[in-house]
């Protein structure tokens, strides 16, 4: 299989430009991408391909809605996930319900991507990791890959997938590096996480750009006798829960690292899943690694404590082990 | 297609399917067959019809949570519309939607949104594919005086001017938006003027009077299928009944005088009868078209009592296209 050495970042721009080469229906509609398409990054475009939008989030989510509805595949860059609120009228009351509303008239074949800027001193207007309240919204399909390889197949799968689907896409992440498959026609499906490491005596569930976190956690813990398991979910919905509960199966022990604030983040849905389908195969209280429930503050000293992250991970497998 | 000379037979039948139609409905709501909010277009028909008269059938529009007379004024089978109302299978969105949501995609109905102003962004997106498509199809955005005050509204006449999008952004003014009336939350109560602001024409009709809601929507349809762009065509209406069905009492917000004023003076389907006399249709010929309304209404509500109840187990059916386990 032929490989190129991609980041995350270049990954994207990667299966944009392969999926616009590859299906004359797929467009771009957001601020600021005039700056990809002249600078060659996706390929040779019509310009009917690139609508380089003013601010309207509301205005042209909705637009990219209504073109999906007839005839177009539009990806609609929200670039940074605290904007995701302005246009989530048109996502929740719209995309996510028309097909149902209409008793499957419709089809809306919509990818909404933005990325999460936490950890970089932007405060807390651009620093929002609201993929939580979207898993509760019936209809979408929400994912976070946390790999170049994943972020190229998951995003290329969502382009071709005919449901909207929400991209979150973490700016921990953008620089990681790694050999990605060049066939154009690699696609990760939505759906089924991965099993980063395979482990005995606990299961770690990771969310989103948290396997930066967990990785190492794992290898520390290896040090110390303790055998890890990462299953990285890469999707929220669909939640590959099979795969969570044959680790648990296995283990017996869950801690889950989510880098949305603890309240009723994705974390506390994988908990109650697994303490509904697998309490008899716990040995101990499921723990989560969360950002507390607290906005997130300008100055890095106040900021950079409240994420999860590799020493709270190993905390908390100690807890489940003691 | 209608062939041109029928077309004004085509209107008026249109235009008494829609009061026809939302006539037979409060006994079916007594009954207590047709359940929830039900928006009632008596009042509005010249509106609807003139407008979709000028659109070919393969051209879009989106609607509102008075949704029942823009499919009707599309073209619509009838039957369907009313099983929907009755939540049955047969309904056109197999009870999935109800009284707020009557899409009919096969007369080119993307969406009837019952959040005011939700369809507007859906209809530009509409005229933004077909630019792209390169076809020559326009979309037609129908919204109430109230969902000019949207966000959405104003980013999208925005929108649909600087890319010369072919969109119709076409105003009911029935001026109220519920029971707030259009004076009291417009600082500038011609909707139409807005226009100026985003570079594009804006013009005011006599929402009752068919023809001249027909005359500007082509004139805008033109503009579009040229390529020049979007257009705001405010028409000036009136809704006979209340908001919804048995909801409030017009005391309250409105005279009983201006209602009957409107009823007696301004009922577009007696000016439209009138019209047809006067441009030589026979009386004959009018009452056969009113027979075949009455008759259609009568056989959408049998239709739609006889027809069967949607399944529960299939719930989950239409929630994606391409389907996921959804039972959590």
């Amino acid at each position: 299989m032929e490989t190129k050495e991609l980041s995350y970042l270049s990954a994207i721009l990667e299966a944009e430009k392969e999926e616009m080469a590859r299906d004359p229906s797929v467009v771009l509609i957001g601020e600021d991408i005039a700056l990809y398409s002249a600078s060659g990054a996706l390929g040779e475009l019509d310009p009917k391909r690139t609508w380089n939008a003013p601010i309207s989030e509301l205005g042209f989510s909705g637009m990219a809605i209504g073109a999906a509805i007839t005839g177009l595949r539009p990806i609609v860059d929200l670039t940074i996930a605290s904007f995701l609120y302005l246009a989530c009228d048109q996502i929740i009351n719209q995309a996510a319900k028309l097909r149902f509303m209409t008793g499957g008239q419709v089809r809306v074949p919509v990818v909404f991507r933005m990325s999460m800027w936490h950890g970089s001193s932007n405060a807390a207007q651009h620093s929002d990791r609201p993929y939580p309240m979207l898993m509760n919204v019936p209809g979408l399909k929400v994912i976070a890959p946390a790999t170049p390889s994943d972020m190229k197949g998951m995003l290329k799968s969502a382009i071709r997938d005919d449901d909207p689907v929400v991209v979150f896409e973490d700016n921990d992440l953008w620089a990681r590096k790694e050999a990605v498959p060049s066939d154009p026609d690699f696609l990760v499906p939505l759906g089924k996480a991965a099993v980063r490491r395979e482990g005995s005596d606990v299961t770690i569930v990771s969310v989103a750009g948290c396997l930066l976190h967990a990785l190492p956690a794992a290898e520390q813990l290896a040090k110390e006798g303790i055998s890890a398991e990462i299953v990285d979910v890469r999707s929220l919905v669909p939640l590959d829960r099979a795969t969570i509960l044959a680790s648990v199966a296995k283990t017996g022990r869950l801690v889950i690292a989510d880098y949305a604030h603890r309240t009723a983040g994705a974390a506390a849905e994988i908990a109650a899943s697994v303490a509904e389908e697998a309490f008899g195969l716990l040995k101990a209280p499921i723990q989560r690694v969360t950002t507390p429930d607290v906005q997130i503050p300008f100055s890095p000293k106040l900021e950079r404590p409240l994420y999860p992250n590799k020493e709270k991970i190993v905390a908390a497998v100690r807890k489940v082990l003691s | 297609m209608i062939l041109q000379a029928d077309w004004r037979r085509e209107a008026y039948r249109r235009m008494l399917s829609i009061r026809r139609f939302e006539e037979a409905l409060p006994k079916r709501i007594a009954a207590g067959e047709i359940l929830g909010s039900v928006h009632s277009s008596v009042g509005q028909e010249a509106t609807l019809v003139g407008a979709c008269m000028a659109l070919r059938d393969d051209d879009y529009i989106t609607g509102t949570h008075r949704s029942h007379g823009h499919p009707i004024a599309k073209g619509a089978m009838l039957a369907p519309l009313m099983a929907e109302l009755m939540g049955r299978v047969t309904g056109v969105c197999k009870g999935r939607g109800g009284s707020m949501h009557l899409a009919d995609t096969s007369v080119g109905i993307i969406g009837e949104s019952a959040i005011v102003g939700g369809g507007i962004p859906l209809a530009t997106g509409a005229g933004l594919s077909a630019l792209v498509r390169g076809t020559d199809q326009v979309s037609l955005a129908f919204f109430g005086d109230g969902a000019a005050n949207q966000g959405a509204f104003h980013e999208c006449l925005n929108m649909a001017a600087i890319w010369k999008l072919p969109v119709i952004f076409l105003c009911e003014n029935n001026l109220y938006a519920v029971t707030t009336p259009a004076c009291s939350a417009h600082a500038q109560p011609d909707i139409a003027k807005r226009a100026v602001g985003y570079d594009i024409p804006g013009v005011i009709v006599d929402g009752q009077v068919l023809d001249e809601v027909y005359e500007a929507t082509c004139a805008a349809v033109e503009r579009a299928r040229r390529g020049e762009g979007p257009s705001l065509i405010e028409a000036k209406t009136y809704r006979f009944d209340e908001h919804a069905i048995g909801i409030l009492s017009t005391a309250h917000y409105r005279t009983a005088e201006e209602v009957e004023h409107y009823r007696r003076e301004r009922d577009p389907l007696a000016l439209y009868r009138a019209r047809l006399q006067e441009a030589g249709h026979e009386e004959a010929d009018l009452a056969e078209i009113e027979c075949a309304v009455e008759r259609l209404v009568g056989e959408a509500v049998e239709f739609a009592r006889k027809s069967p109840h949607p399944d529960p187990a299939s719930v989950y059916d239409y929630l994606y296209s391409n389907p996921i386990d959804c039972t959590n």
